[in-house]
């Protein structure tokens, strides 16, 4: 017998032959909401973002450009992905970098698929704007452009506007460790710094 | 009302005090009070140790002595919760369909003492008076099996000149755990001895616990660390009057 | 690397050495304060937080109920998205696979997200044999690889070990494995993290092969999620070439929706946090972007076995979050180590027993007695498993097994005779008269209150009486005193 069918054999004994009484899933959590009734859902991700020790600039669409310019920096080796849609001084477009030479990238500017703000996170699906996921990776600072539309208030709206047919990278924060004493530090392996910006819509 | 009173096998044997004071004070309440005496102990020691099969006669006494009896209140938290939690397995184990009517029957019916008092009499003060300074444990199997709740905590403050300080991380064990203070008695006597401090630091007279067994431990570490702190169980608390409380301590 | 718990001795014995380790105590009582206090101030922001977990376990019931089914269409979704999927029945066959891939491909060594299944396994030591080198990439887990300890804790592996002790490791250590710690390496957390970020980048950068495990398994998608802080996951699942996942068979969910439950369980459990730094999904391989070859090995390795048991199959709902050892005041004091398993603490309790069975190890017979049964555990557990129920049910099969042994042990008999003396009111009544006899004479000295203790017993009151004092027998049993006196007491005037 191969492995698959025995282990599938085995479950089969394991379960018996009965037809088990059906368990009940309520989803009725689904409708509850993660924002709290009059909160405003942009600002408590805002502030949940940066409570994770990631920066947050919060600018109006006019001046996006110039926010990313000024987040960037005096930054030398800037990258950016097909389909951007900024102008940023500087930088080049990912063209299938080697990690090498991702390494050797400053920073890294891209657009995310949503914002949570119940949990502060970012979720990237590595489409056009976003790029591949390892240019979001390797470089040591990231720099998210986010408009405010695309926050969802909570984790369950976030599973639920996603496709899983995409890879999907879920960023709250700097990469982090507390591995040493439970003793939070940032910047591992990860970007250390991540620097969302917010667009009002 | 009428109450049967479960002295568990501990009570019975080795601390009277307890099961006499629950007597007491269900007199004193107006609470008709009997002694079932062909009762010995629920099993729980063998339970919690996994002699599943040498805790079906136990049970099966269990239920018979409590056959028919309005209400059992028993002073214990763990035997509260072995009556009404884990007899089911037992009666299981022993595949006797009367035994489990009969465990199914009792459960129900039977109260840990804070129980009883609060949600049954509907009392929180039941005129005790212990002008001493305490601090209450609570154990837990009366915390997290039962879930009573602050309703010790309730009765405690009720009592005429009390003074009821509260236990740093009263919530964490005291590592008496039945066999376990045996079996694995280092790990045991580490937690115990982490109460007993929390005990000291709150500068009691008296620790008060729901549980003769975890008292025996905590006091016993207590009484060997010559810490001057005295272990009262919440029944002997909660039977003392004006009258007799000059003595006690 | 090699050091694995093979041959530990059983909890008890474990246990005293490790309580006697001071700076162990210290780093765990401070580690798992911290945790407990973390965890506890984000699953209160959370006010439907016993909601979420009775769906939760809602939803693994449900899935292991008909598991045969979801493996089916996990596998065929996962092989729709140009996933390998290979089977294994226990650990050898599941390392020889991923061994086997390794060599195919002509590698030395592999990266390794940090994975509880391939730790369950052992893969690290059979990879080893065949001249492959696994790097552990999470800081905890290349802390122990390098000091060529064993882990303690499911999230925190390195949790006995506090920073100057993490210092000497990186000084001593990581020259041999690679890039050197550097010269002037402080104690501080920060510098430490920096320290591994420099070793391993190296590693990273030039790794063709990476070996995970996956949180989560949806079979409707055919994708899999690793849930972690450091960035040291996303390496390892987006650089190399070849991917291998190790994903135990209880680890699949139905659909993809269903993680909108698990993924606000689990960071808040685990890390204390709202959400952990990076979670990665992915079904299979995409083109352009990570690995291009993807494979997924489907352990059972005593998963059935477990399965097989009505009520400790709930112990199939784990999802590592390790809430329960961080609340557990035994695994507070003892640490990890004395479980003798890479699963610790109270879930290690039943987990272990359930997997491999009882009767035949020590070790793993006594586990299931390395609780006071307070039932911290089950508060804290996000998916609602009874551990302490199933911790005395695993006692219960432990005592069974033993049922037939030629030598009974001492405890067998003692139960025996103490039910046997419990048996009958008039049997207990007579024990009673007799310690009553020993409580008339003077022995001990006198505790607060009055009552006389004693503090020393042969053994084995020994075990009693070597740190605690033990009230001697009253001189009337409550029996005695109810038919002489208490039947009226309160009656008299």
């Amino acid at each position: 017998m191969s492995a698959r069918e025995e282990v599938l054999a085995r479950v089969r004994a394991a379960l018996g032959g009965a037809d088990p009484s059906p368990v009940h899933v309520d989803r009725a959590y689904r409708a509850r909401r993660a924002v709290p009734e009059g909160a405003d859902a942009v600002a408590l991700f805002a502030e949940r973002v940066a409570d994770y020790r990631a920066s947050v600039t919060r600018c109006a669409a006019a001046d996006l450009e110039r926010t990313v310019a000024h987040a960037v920096g005096d930054a030398r080796r800037v990258l950016v992905p097909e389909g951007l849609g900024l102008e940023v001084p500087g930088a080049l477009e990912d063209t299938g970098l080697d990690a090498a030479a991702l390494d050797a990238v400053d920073v890294v500017v891209t657009r995310a698929a949503l914002g949570i703000a119940e949990t502060g996170t970012i979720v990237l699906t590595h489409g056009p704007g976003q790029g591949r996921r390892a240019i979001t990776l390797v470089p040591d600072h990231h720099v998210c452009v986010l408009e405010e539309h695309q926050v969802v208030p909570g984790v369950v709206d976030a599973v639920a506007a996603l496709d899983p047919a995409r890879p999907q990278t879920w960023v709250s924060g700097p990469s982090a460790t507390s591995d040493i004493e439970l003793d939070r530090v940032e910047g591992v392996h990860g970007p250390r710094r991540l620097h969302v910006l917010l667009v009002a819509t | 009302m009428r109450v049967a009173v479960m002295a568990t096998c501990l009570g019975d044997a080795l601390f009277p005090e307890v099961p006499r004071a629950t007597v007491r004070l269900l007199r004193r309440l107006g609470v008709e009070v009997e002694v079932p005496p062909e009762q010995t102990c629920c099993g729980q020691p063998m339970v919690n140790t996994g002699y599943l099969e040498e805790a079906v006669p136990l049970v099966r006494r269990t239920v018979e002595a409590f056959a028919g009896v309005d209400a059992v209140v028993v002073p214990s938290g763990s035997c509260a919760g072995s009556v009404r939690h884990q007899h089911r397995l037992v009666a299981q184990r022993a595949g006797d369909g009367a035994l489990q009517e009969a465990v199914a029957d009792l459960a129900p019916r039977t109260y840990e003492l804070s129980e009883l008092l609060v949600d049954v009499l509907g009392v929180t003060d039941v005129g005790a008076s212990f002008p001493h300074r305490v601090t209450y444990h609570p154990t837990c199997h009366s915390l997290r099996m039962l879930g009573v709740g602050d309703r010790p905590w309730r009765l405690l403050s009720a009592v005429a000149g009390i003074d009821l300080v509260a236990l740093p991380q009263a919530g964490e064990c005291c590592g008496f755990g039945g066999t376990f203070a045996v079996k694995n008695a280092e790990v045991s006597v580490a937690m115990g001895a982490d109460k007993a401090r929390h005990v000291r630091e709150t500068g009691a007279e008296v620790l008060v616990a729901g549980d003769a067994s975890c008292l025996m431990h905590v006091g016993g570490l207590l009484s060997r660390q010559r810490a001057g702190v005295r272990t009262m169980h919440l029944a002997e608390v909660l039977a003392t009057t004006a009258d007799d409380a000059a003595g006690v301590v | 690397m090699g050091r694995t718990f093979v041959g530990m001795p059983p909890f008890p014995v474990a246990a005293q050495a490790a309580l006697a380790d001071t700076t162990l105590r210290r780093n765990l009582a401070h580690a798992t304060a911290t945790i407990r206090a973390k965890r506890a101030g984000v699953v209160a922001e959370v006010e439907d937080w016993e909601d979420l977990r009775v769906q939760a376990a809602a939803v693994k019931d449900a899935t292991l109920d008909h598991l045969g089914e979801h493996l089916l269409t996990l596998e065929a979704s996962l092989t729709a998205r140009g996933v390998r999927v290979h089977w294994a029945r226990d650990a050898a066959e599941a390392c020889r696979l991923v061994g086997d891939i390794a060599l195919g491909h002509g590698l030395e060594e592999v990266v390794k997200v940090k994975s509880m299944t391939t730790a369950e396994i052992g893969l690290n030591e059979a990879l080893a044999e065949r001249g492959v080198a696994a790097w552990e990439t999470d800081l905890a887990e290349l802390i122990v690889q390098l000091g060529e300890d064993l882990p303690s804790h499911i999230l925190v592996p390195a949790i006995h070990r506090g920073r100057a002790e993490i210092r000497e490791i990186f000084r001593a250590r990581m020259a041999a494995a690679g890039r050197p710690a550097p010269a002037d390496l402080s104690d501080e957390p920060a510098e430490l993290a920096a320290a591994a970020r420099l070793h391993l980048r190296e590693k990273f950068l030039r790794a063709r092969m990476a070996v995970s495990g996956a949180n989560f398994a949806v079979a409707e998608s055919g994708t899999l999620v690793v849930v972690e802080s450091e960035g040291n996951g996303r390496m390892c699942l987006t650089l190399p070439e070849v991917l291998v996942s190790v994903v135990g068979i209880e680890k699949v969910v139905p659909t993809w929706e269903d993680l909108d439950l698990f993924l606000r369980l689990l960071p808040r459990s685990s890390t204390g946090e709202r959400m952990n730094p990076y979670t990665s999904t992915w079904s299979g391989v995409t083109p352009g972007d990570g690995p291009q070859e993807v494979h997924v090995v489907l352990l059972d390795n005593g998963r059935t076995r477990a399965l097989a048991e009505r009520e400790g199959r709930q112990v199939l709902r784990c999802i590592r979050c390790s809430a329960c050892l961080n609340v557990c005041p035994v695994y507070e004091r003892v640490g990890g180590h004395a479980y003798g398993s890479v699963y610790p603490g109270p879930i290690g309790a039943i987990l272990n027993p359930l997997l491999h069975g009882v009767g035949s190890d020590p070790a793993t017979d006594a586990l299931p007695y390395a609780s006071t049964l307070c039932g911290a555990c089950a508060q804290v557990c996000p998916v609602g498993i009874d551990i302490p129920g199933l911790l005395v049910r695993e006692r219960v099969a432990v005592v069974d097994a033993h049922r037939r042994d030629p030598r009974p042990k001492a405890e067998a008999l003692a139960m025996r005779a103490g039910a046997w003396g419990l048996g009958d009111a008039r049997r207990m009544g007579l024990a009673e008269r007799a310690s009553g006899l020993v409580g008339r004479l003077p022995l001990g000295r006198r505790m607060p209150g009055g009552r006389r203790g004693l503090s020393w017993l042969p053994f084995p009151g020994s075990r009693w009486t070597g740190a605690r004092d033990l009230p001697a027998p009253p001189r009337e049993s409550f029996r005695q005193w109810w038919s002489r006196t208490g039947r009226d007491e309160g009656h008299r005037p």
